[in-house]
């Protein structure tokens, strides 16, 4: 059998979280695991990617990985793929993921699963879970093929490290023909928006039933008394009235914190996804038929821009300022 | 130039979904079908590139008979044509088989531009679109929340966890749009009138050239094998708020050592 192939993220000169989770988790799947790291920092990251169970790494250190969208990464996974046989290729599930699995699976005809929450092995073939409606079934998929591509949630994996040296490495080269394709001029940071949504230990989301952008005021403050960091709808960041980087769900954030307090969220599928493995959940919306109150451990029937600034003047009032 | 725009057919997101217990597909009947919501900016993002720049939207879609009702409404926000991919062996199909229809049926029309929603409102694979950039040799550009074509090149601003990224490529090129790019405009009246005279052409795999053996279920890289209800979360409380409900999630929050 051939390896588990993971596709690893550098950001910042560090792998991403979700990288390690999966190299974490590929160690369970089989014997060996082997990464591809195309990022001009890639060096930077092998020491922590052999420290969670990578033996073998496929570097690619080109500039061209970093500006250009997809395709120079589709070129080299896909060559690899086929040279390696890997029993199983896990791709991180985030914006860049999605597209090189996606490319992938285009040029070597393999099939792709998508918001994989749990992978398996089963024999030679994996079983891979999601879930959809709203998180109210959970899917498992066998896999027929021989290199599988399973796109992989953020948090749905431990990262445990195993204090392994750093893995052997062999260099990838960008062949000189390879279509480069769409290209990066610039990336624009917005205006920090809080701290560490993925990390906080409370969570305090608004949605569609806050009504305007101003009354996210409220929630900011709420969240400021819990000490924690303000989450949103896809409706809301669409909408425009928060910026992207508070989407919580399918497209956005995945988030597990303590507590999770959705305010006038409904709980579109697309948000579920998202909050669902919050240890506790606080929902306040006006629809006593919204799905977020079958998740809900603590569900309020009311109208959450009056609940939640009478819920400010108690927590205050227990002196919570 | 000729922009495609891809539509889906999809149950109501706003209903409960269900499966077909015996083969695990969605089941359609009996669920009210809408355009996907991520669908129709993915139409007004089209027309407005036309509109800039002339030419025409072609709206394809890969799907049973009533999928031409998505077809239509695309038609009366302002495409000037449709294609209608409806063949019973294209039950079932996965991202990949899905990814080689619409691939065969860009090629086909001559598009130089094919948008479409960053990902279904029912599936979520999201991967259909880079997919079918890859099968045509073409760059993608992915998760626009702004989008411009002028002269041959096509500019967007893509969402990122940070904020933006300014990508730009030579057509032909695939760009998918996010619910942030654009509110779609409603089919006028006139438009509703004017869409059912328009061309509604209708293919087959055949006509496109693709062999059966590589769409429908039984191509699929993959099955399916369980589908069950999630575990259930411990039974919640559900209170009216009578207005003491500001006290109770003060309490559960005390219970629970946050505060």
């Amino acid at each position: 059998m051939g390896p588990i192939l993971v596709v690893a993220e550098v950001a910042g000169g560090s792998p991403t979280p979700l990288t390690l989770e999966l190299v974490s988790h590929a160690r369970t799947l089989g014997d060996q695991v082997a990464v591809v790291v195309l990022d001009p920092d890639a060096d930077s990251v092998l020491p922590a990617l052999g420290a969670h169970g990578a033996s073998q790494a496929y570097v690619g250190r080109e500039m061209a990985f970093r500006e250009h969208l997809g395709q120079p990464a589709a070129h080299v996974v896909s060559a690899l793929v086929d040279r390696l046989h890997p029993s199983l290729v896990l791709f991180p599930g985030t914006q860049e993921g999605r597209d090189l699995a996606a490319r992938v699976s285009a040029r070597l005809q393999l099939p792709v699963l998508a918001n994989a929450l749990d992978v398996t092995s089963e024999g030679e073939a994996f079983l891979v879970r999601t879930a959809i409606f709203g998180a109210t079934l959970d899917v498992v998929t066998r896999t027929k093929a021989r290199s599988p591509l399973v796109l992989v949630r953020p948090k749905s994996f431990t990262a445990r490290a195993t204090g392994a040296s750093p893995p052997k490495t062999e260099e990838l080269l960008l062949p000189a023909d390879a279509p480069l394709g769409a290209r990066r001029l610039e990336s624009v940071v917005a205006p920090s928006a809080g701290p560490g949504l993925e990390e906080a230990k409370v969570v305090v989301s608004g949605g569609r039933g806050m009504q305007e952008a101003a009354n996210f005021e409220v929630l900011e403050h709420l969240a400021r008394q819990l000490g924690g960091a303000v989450g949103a709808s896809r409706a809301v960041v669409d909408a425009g009235w928060v910026p992207y980087a508070l989407q919580v769900g399918q497209t956005g954030k995945t988030v597990k914190p303590d507590v999770y307090i959705a305010c006038g969220i409904s709980g579109a599928m697309q948000h579920l996804v998202g909050m669902k493995g919050s240890s506790h959940i606080v929902a306040i919306n006006k629809d006593p038929d919204a799905p977020i109150f079958k998740l809900s451990d603590l569900g309020v029937v009311g109208d959450a821009l009056k609940v939640v600034p009478a819920l400010i003047e108690e927590l205050r009032a227990r002196g919570r300022t | 130039m000729k922009v495609a725009v891809f539509v889906k057919q999809i149950p109501d997101p706003t209903g409960v979904g269900r499966l077909d217990p015996a083969t695990y597909l969605l089941v359609r009947d009996g669920a009210e079908l809408v355009m996907d919501p991520g669908d129709a900016n993915g139409v007004e993002a089209a027309l407005r590139v036309v509109e800039a720049n002339g030419g025409e939207v072609v709206a394809m879609t890969m799907g049973g008979e009533r999928a031409a009702e998505v077809l239509r409404k695309a038609m009366a926000m302002g495409a000037g044509s449709a294609l209608h991919i409806a063949d019973d062996r294209l039950r079932g199909s996965d991202a990949l088989a899905t990814a080689r229809v619409l691939a065969a049926a860009v090629k086909r029309s001559g598009c130089e531009l094919v948008v479409a929603g960053t990902e279904s409102t029912d599936g979520y694979t999201g991967t259909v679109p880079a997919a079918v950039a890859e099968l045509l040799g073409w760059p993608s550009l992915t998760f626009a929340k702004a989008l411009e074509v002028e002269s041959g090149t096509v500019r967007i601003h893509r969402q990122t966890p940070a904020g933006h990224d300014v990508v730009e490529s030579p057509l032909p090129a695939v760009v998918t749009v996010t619910g942030a790019i654009n509110e779609p405009r409603y089919p006028s009246l006139r438009g509703i009138m004017a869409a059912k005279s328009r061309p509604l052409e209708l293919l087959t795999v055949d006509d496109l050239g693709i062999p059966p053996g590589e769409v429908g279920l039984a191509a699929a890289g993959q099955e399916v094998i369980s589908a069950a209800p999630a575990p259930e979360r411990a039974a919640g409380e559900l209170i009216e708020d009578d207005g003491s409900a500001a006290r109770r999630i003060a309490d559960y929050l005390a219970e629970l050592k946050v505060i």
